[in-house]
């Protein structure tokens, strides 16, 4: 049963998508979700499908996400959410429909288009994805390539004062600047995740986009880090779109909780309206 | 509680699987060809046979080894100039190696055809022996050490460039997605991700091609492409056993110490668990 219960826009096109003030103070509290309906949108899905072969990962799927938004994207193993989040990325060609990410078509972007459009998000893997050998300091230099790429941002030795202090102010953000110049294959897994989510925040992305943040992590670890990320992000207002196969963690970290299951876009509502009993129905 | 009970029906999975028709034939295909080329080695019981007494009278006139302060002197230079061949021959490939590699490596900066066009001109290169390099850079820039160090170039590229290659097609492609996803570009997350995730095994390939480089460089000589080779055959062609037995131990010595050396290298560098 297909579960909708929220209002979007009716279109991307017809939105203002001028640049928007993003930093709003941290006291500030995050405005309710009914303000999110009338922001512009940053991502949206029109009837994407995705095939590898002749296996059919997801089809017809649609959705759009506002500006600010939190979005869990929930889901049973071999469900697609990753693959949804790589498509959304333009890491991999959609087989069908069309993706547009901050009011550009991701989906068709190709070569500098698509990186300009990358620069201005970020991704938290599961696995964390820091290059072993290099220092933590480096690892989190490396998320500027996007706005600032060529060999001076290879390395923090040789990186612009400007942004080894962005690296390090990010680092510090985190609870890891004590750390900045430790290998990333010498951290424990929740240091190694931290140094990832500063990797990921230190271009100010305007979309941030997290695979299973804490799936490899200890359970009260893994709790740190989505509070420590959410913490980050929602002051920053930005959209945040997270897979995860904790109902607990969908539902409070969540604006909103998208479903995947048997290929489709089954649930598309708001957290406040759903129970874990009504995710669990994914899983069966 | 669990029910451990065993079905009667259940299947038993054999230790062995019988081998299909297909494969059996394949196994005496393999027999074959392996007798079809012992036959055209020359593969005698005979001569192994009588082998033994042939080497034991060429130790008898080999030993004791000539080591007359003279003649180790000048065999001592050799050995420095082989090495110098060597170390230099093999730090210039494994430098031309890397954009060579970064060419040859499927999916990192260049198209599929590049990387087939590369990768086909790196099988050719290995696919000739670095003593016919020798031979060839001995008829372009004629006798002596200049030509045995290209030798050693051309054939390290070969062999750094395709292992260097595959080396970076290997290895996890995470943080390459992470640069990726940041908008980062292809030669930036090739520099920032794969070179330096693929770097202990770049330091192990170089180290086994300095030491390839060493054995290889003891014997261009051979061919007038300079280092010790060239006593080695003086000693062989005149019946001087003593002195050819004293340009063995030499070699042997000196290759042993660069694998114990590198040996030692990759284990500080890379580390104890590779």
């Amino acid at each position: 049963m297909r579960v909708t219960r929220n209002s979007m826009p009716s279109s991307v096109t017809d939105l203002d998508l001028r640049p928007a003030a993003r930093v709003s103070p941290a006291s500030q509290p995050r405005p309710p979700l009914d303000h999110v309906s009338v922001s512009p949108v940053d991502i949206e899905a029109r009837a994407v499908a995705k095939r590898f072969g002749e296996t059919a990962i997801f089809q017809d799927v649609s959705f759009r996400l506002a500006r600010g938004e939190a979005v869990a994207l929930v889901g049973a193993n071999g469900a697609g959410k990753s693959t949804l989040l790589r498509c959304a990325m333009g890491l991999i060609p959609v087989s069908a429909g069309e993706v547009h990410l901050l009011g550009q078509p991701a989906s068709a972007a190709r070569g500098r288009a698509l990186r300009s459009l990358r620069a201005r998000i970020g991704l938290v893997s599961q696995s964390h994805n820091l290059v072993p050998r290099l220092s933590a300091l480096s690892n989190v230099v490396h998320g500027m390539l996007g706005k600032s790429p060529g060999p001076r941002h290879w390395s923090h030795m040789i990186a612009p004062q400007a942004v080894r202090e962005a690296a390090l102010e990010a680092l510090d953000r985190v609870g890891m600047a004590d750390f900045a110049g430790r290998r990333a294959d010498r951290l424990s897994g929740g240091q190694s995740q931290r140094v990832a989510i500063a990797r990921a925040i230190v271009g100010a992305p305007e979309v941030l986009f997290a695979d299973e943040p804490c799936a490899s992590l200890d359970p009260q670890a893994g709790e740190d880090v989505m509070e420590l990320f959410f913490r980050l992000v929602r002051n920053e207002g930005t959209t945040v779109v997270f897979t995860s196969h904790n109902i607990d963690h969908a539902l409070r970290y969540g604006d909103r909780v998208l479903g995947l299951s048997g290929g489709r876009m089954e649930l598309d509502a708001t957290a406040a309206s759903l129970t874990a009993r009504d995710l669990r129905g994914l899983y069966d | 509680m669990t029910d451990t009970s065993v079905r009667p029906d259940r299947p038993v999975l054999p230790r062995y699987d019988r081998p299909s028709a297909a494969a059996f034939l394949g196994y005496a295909f393999g027999v074959a060809l392996l007798v079809w080329c012992l036959a055209g080695a020359g593969f005698s019981v005979d001569k192994v046979l009588s082998a033994p007494p042939r080497f034991a009278d060429f130790a008898a006139r080999a030993f004791p080894p000539n080591f007359d302060p003279a003649v180790l002197s000048r065999l001592g230079w050799k050995m420095v100039e082989t090495m110098q061949i060597a170390i230099a021959g093999a730090v210039i490939g494994v430098i031309l190696s890397l954009p060579v590699a970064l060419l040859a490596a499927r999916g990192l900066i260049a198209g599929n055809w590049v990387n087939q066009i590369v990768r086909v001109g790196l099988s050719f290169i290995r696919a000739v022996p670095d003593i016919a390099w020798a031979l060839v850079f001995v008829v372009a820039v004629g006798l002596g050490p200049f030509a045995g160090m290209l030798a050693i170039v051309v054939d390290t590229i070969g062999f750094c460039g395709r292992f260097f290659a595959d080396d970076m097609e290997g290895v996890d492609k995470g943080p390459a997605e992470s640069l990726t996803a940041t908008g980062a570009r292809k030669l930036d997350v090739v520099a920032c991700a794969t070179i330096p995730a693929a770097m202990p095994a770049f330091v192990s390939t170089a180290l086994y091609a300095l030491e390839k480089a060493v054995r290889s460089s003891t014997i261009l000589g051979l061919v007038g492409a300079g280092g010790i080779g060239i006593e080695l055959k003086v000693g062989f062609d005149l019946f001087d056993y003593p002195t050819a037995m004293t340009v063995i131990l030499m070699i042997a010595v000196v290759v042993i110490a660069i694998e114990q050396l590198s040996g030692w290298a990759r284990v500080k560098i890379i580390g104890e668990q590779r």
